[in-house]
């Protein structure tokens, strides 16, 4: 029986040394709890006189006096240990807060004077191996992440997302078309492989039916599609794409028309999705085609250059954010549509040394239409489509994907009745008198003047003078190769 | 009709490959039964099982202290307001005391509110202490058993023993008049003084209205590994920390602060439902007391709960099998835990995911008002009703004495 005021549950610890050694424990710890309720009202004076003590020091000092210190000097209990091992012993005594008011935010932690007599029952039975009482901070020595966790965590989050689409998502999906036309030009094979990755990202099957003009570079596309990885379909279409930047889009209405008939004539079955090499697309927009029914329409965001363009602030003013898409009253039914008020001439405007792209009053790319109403006999398929051959065959300016219907009215609205922007559309073409290497490799190959210096840079240990040397070196070779 | 020929063969073949390959061979489907210790018991319906007898308790009881601060009416501690409410408009109730199975002394003990809003304990044992007694000078019913055909429900800290710190809870013990009866709290830990063999452990009141407005589309994908909100320490009353939560929520801290697949902090976003709708994992540790709300909403959003809190008894443990559900993590594993829930094999998580997702279990964890079938008030019926019949012994023999009107504390004796 030590004069130890301090110890909370001399029971609990005579409890926790019992499952360690035999009956000593439960034999001293009886005799302590015994001893320790004579002592009760007078510790629990004691108790008051120490507090009243500490409160005064605390006073003059001008902090808080721990009553800590006197557990220090009469209690040789174990400590608390916040360090990297724990101990398996936990300590004894609790934190004082030395609080002078009475009607406190609860929780305020009283040292309890003496431990509660336990039950016979409890200490011979109910051997908890929860203690109450100040535990140690278990700290592992590496407290940074496994990779190989790191990559299981991600697998399972990706099973758990699969699981969830499967559960919530289509049921039976629908296979896409992703109509694309493109042609040679500089950013080419960049906004190519932008929309590659787009739709490998797409977990639903689908074909890439690109759609490209005419012209005598024509074997860079095909390589590339076929090292794609994806269902492609490759349709040359017979005319090269105008020097004129202003036929530019008459030319790509009339390859996606083209790419409709190679739909119809094959036969294709699925959803039409437009998707310009150069936009920029978001998952959730192929997640959006399945639920059309006959022809469909999302919002898109139009990404232009504006800066330098005086008459367009002025439409800025009037809508700051221009976007193309359907329209909805309350009940979301379609009642009309948003669309991008394009300059006066339209076409592309020279802004510095580039040439840019103005969209069109309507796009194609916020729509997608299932493939049965191109299809010369599909059962159900509505009236208010026009037939495929008569669309532009006298000459018209096909503009926009209404062009191919009727009446414009049976559209379907997506992506939350048009609210959901799930489309960019932005035209980013290099200057015109840029010379955009086409692959990895550079043609043709490094001078021979060059090849002193190259195979010393490959043997010579990085000195820093000689490195200097040589960089200067291969920068003009590379200089001339450009300029030749 | 020409694709619509070639689709056909392809169409064969693909169901073909589907029953040879079998990658996915369980059907989709998206909840399961939940049956626990007790059997398929969560969706039973209490009426007509037993029938539980009101007491007409002074408004100086109840309604008086509701007037006084309406506040408890939105905390954690409400369902005892509430349940009082469903009692009195409820099938099971009967104005016949004679053939009631069940009595129910409405007493709001869990109603002094600090100016903060945390209730304090120090007048509850009177309060209860003093309904005890009318009810047993006014009615015979108490006399009849000694109250062991009454319940009460004590959803504070640490239940019956009215004291929000465990060491004095422990101390206290339950308040001995209720040494009879059946609790039902919300406080629950084996080899514990205060749970009581027989109690009923119940959900600690979450606003149903709140988590319904907050509700984000099933098919928003789960992004965030494991999510916590919440203190890690304690700093007003634990500093020095080992205290708070017994070390475990400082341990979970400094072990994964750098680690970004845990999404912890003690910032409290307003996106705090839609984010535990985003994550797969929830901890719910300890904290002063071992359950917290925390598990509600984890159930309620579908993110699967990870107990660290030794010993500790879920509600309701007999009928939802808790084990099958949440993930349990020893505190003494904390260190551990990454490496634990990314050791879980996917099929488990994926089981665990689709219980969660059955309607019951949401329901049986939520206090709505009014009340809707299979919800917690009548899943408290139905563990009611699963004690039924009482034994023989419940009845004493006349002048058979079982209570000491006089233990406790000197302090509780003084009447309220």
């Amino acid at each position: 029986m030590k004069p130890s005021l301090l110890t909370s549950q001399p029971s609990r610890r005579g409890s926790h040394r019992q499952a360690d050694s035999g009956l000593g424990g439960e034999g001293g710890g009886g005799a302590a709890s015994a001893a320790e309720s004579v002592f009760r009202s007078p510790t629990a004076a004691f108790w008051i006189v120490i507090h009243g003590v500490c409160c005064v020091i605390s006073v003059f000092l001008g902090f808080r006096f721990s009553r800590v210190v006197f557990v220090l000097l009469f209690s040789p209990s174990s400590t608390t240990t916040i360090s990297s091992v724990f101990t398996s012993v936990p300590a004894l005594h609790a934190a004082v807060t030395n609080t002078t008011t009475t009607t406190t935010q609860m929780r305020a932690l009283v040292l309890a004077s003496s431990p509660p007599p336990p039950p016979e029952a409890e200490q011979n039975s109910m051997k908890s191996r929860v203690v109450v009482g100040r535990h140690g901070i278990r700290i592992r020595p590496w407290t940074h992440p496994d990779s190989e966790e790191t990559m299981r965590a991600h697998w399972i989050i990706e099973r758990v997302q699969r699981e969830q689409r499967l559960q919530h998502g289509v049921r039976s999906p629908r296979p896409l078309i992703v109509v694309t036309p493109t042609y040679a030009r500089t950013f080419q094979t960049l906004h190519l492989t932008g929309l590659l990755h787009s739709l490998l990202l797409v977990p639903f099957p689908l074909t890439w039916l690109v759609v490209e003009a005419a012209s005598s570079r024509s074997n860079d596309t095909a390589a590339f599609l076929a090292r794609s990885g994806l269902h492609f379909l490759h349709v040359p279409f017979p005319h090269p794409m105008p020097e004129d930047s202003r036929y530019w889009r008459t030319t790509e209405s009339r390859m996606r028309l083209h790419a409709l008939r190679v739909v119809r004539d094959r036969g294709m079955d699925g959803i039409v999705v437009f998707a310009d090499d150069s936009n920029v697309h978001s998952m959730e927009l192929f997640d959006e085609a399945q639920r059309v029914k006959w022809m469909g329409a999302i919002s898109m965001r139009i990404l232009t250059h504006i800066t330098g363009l005086s008459t367009s602030r002025g439409e800025d003013h009037k809508s700051p954010v221009p976007i193309q898409g359907p329209a909805c009253n309350s009940s979301g039914h379609l009642v009309g549509w948003h669309t991008y008020n394009p300059l006066p001439n339209t076409g592309a405007t020279f802004i510095g040394a580039g040439k840019t792209v103005l969209p069109a009053k309507m796009e194609w790319a916020g729509f997608m239409l299932n493939s049965r109403l191109l299809w010369r006999e599909a059962k159900e398929k509505p009236d208010w489509v026009r037939d495929l051959d008569e669309v532009g065959k006298k000459g018209e300016d096909i503009d926009s994907p209404l062009c191919l219907l009727e009446d414009a009215s049976f559209v379907e609205p997506l992506g939350n009745c048009g609210r959901k922007v799930l489309l960019w559309w932005l035209r980013a073409e290099a200057r015109y008198d840029s010379n955009f290497p086409t692959g990895w490799t550079l043609e043709p190959v490094l001078e021979a003047t060059a090849a002193a210096n190259h195979s010393a840079r490959i043997d010579a240990s990085p000195e820093l003078p000689s490195n200097s040397k040589l960089m200067a070196g291969n920068q003009d070779s590379r200089n001339n190769n450009i300029s030749t | 009709m020409a694709g619509g020929f070639r689709v056909l063969p392809l169409l064969i073949l693909c169901s073909l490959f589907q029953g040879i390959l079998g990658e996915e061979h369980q059907p989709n489907r998206p909840t399961e039964r939940i049956s626990g210790s007790a059997g398929d018991v969560l969706e039973d319906d209490p009426v007509g099982r037993l029938k539980v007898f009101v007491y007409e308790l002074p408004s100086k009881y109840n309604k008086k202290i509701l007037q006084k601060d309406p506040r408890c009416l939105n905390h954690m501690f409400a369902a005892e307001i509430y349940m009082h409410r469903f009692l009195l408009s409820s099938a099971v109730r009967t104005s016949n005391p004679e053939e009631a199975d069940w009595f129910y002394t409405p007493v709001y003990t869990t109603c002094d509110l600090t100016p903060n809003g945390l209730p304090l304990p120090f007048k509850s044992p009177r309060m209860m202490r003093s309904a005890i007694e009318l009810i047993s000078t006014t009615w015979p019913y108490w006399n009849r058993t000694e109250g062991a055909d009454h319940f009460f429900i004590t959803p504070h800290d640490f239940g019956a023993c009215f004291h929000y710190q465990e060491e004095k809870a422990i101390e206290r013990g339950i308040l001995h008049l209720l040494k009879r009866a059946t609790l039902v709290q919300t406080f629950g830990q084996r080899n514990h003084v205060c749970l009581k063999d027989g109690s009923i452990v119940i959900p600690p009141y979450a606003p149903p209205q709140k988590m319904q407005a907050h509700l984000i589309p099933p098919d928003t994908p789960r992004s965030i590994f494991v999510y916590f909100r919440g203190l890690f320490y304690d700093v007003g009353n634990d500093p020095e920390g080992g205290y708070y939560a017994r070390g475990a929520r400082a341990s979970v801290w400094e072990n994964f602060k750098n680690n970004p697949l845990f999404d912890i902090s003690t910032e409290h976003p307003t996106t705090y439902y839609e984010d535990m709708q985003r994550a797969v994992f929830c901890l719910c540790p300890l904290g002063w007391a071992p359950w917290s709300p925390r598990l509600v909403e984890a159930v309620v959003f579908g993110c699967i709960p990870v107990v660290i809190a030794d010993d500790i008894v879920l509600p309701f443990a007999d009928a939802i099998p808790w084990e099958e559900i949440g993930v349990f993590v020893a505190e003494e594993d904390v260190p551990k835990l990454d490496t634990i829930l990314t050791s879980i094999p996917i099929e488990v998580i994926l089981r665990k995911q689709r219980l969660l997702a059955n309607p019951s279990m949401k329901q049986a964890m939520l206090f709505p008002q009014p009340a809707q079938s299979r919800d917690a008030f009548h899943q408290i019926l139905n563990g009611l009703a699963r004690k039924l019949p009482h034994e023989e012994s419940v009845y004493l023999k006349s002048g058979q004495k079982i209570l000491n009107w006089t233990a406790g504390p000197k302090g509780d004796l003084k009447p309220w």
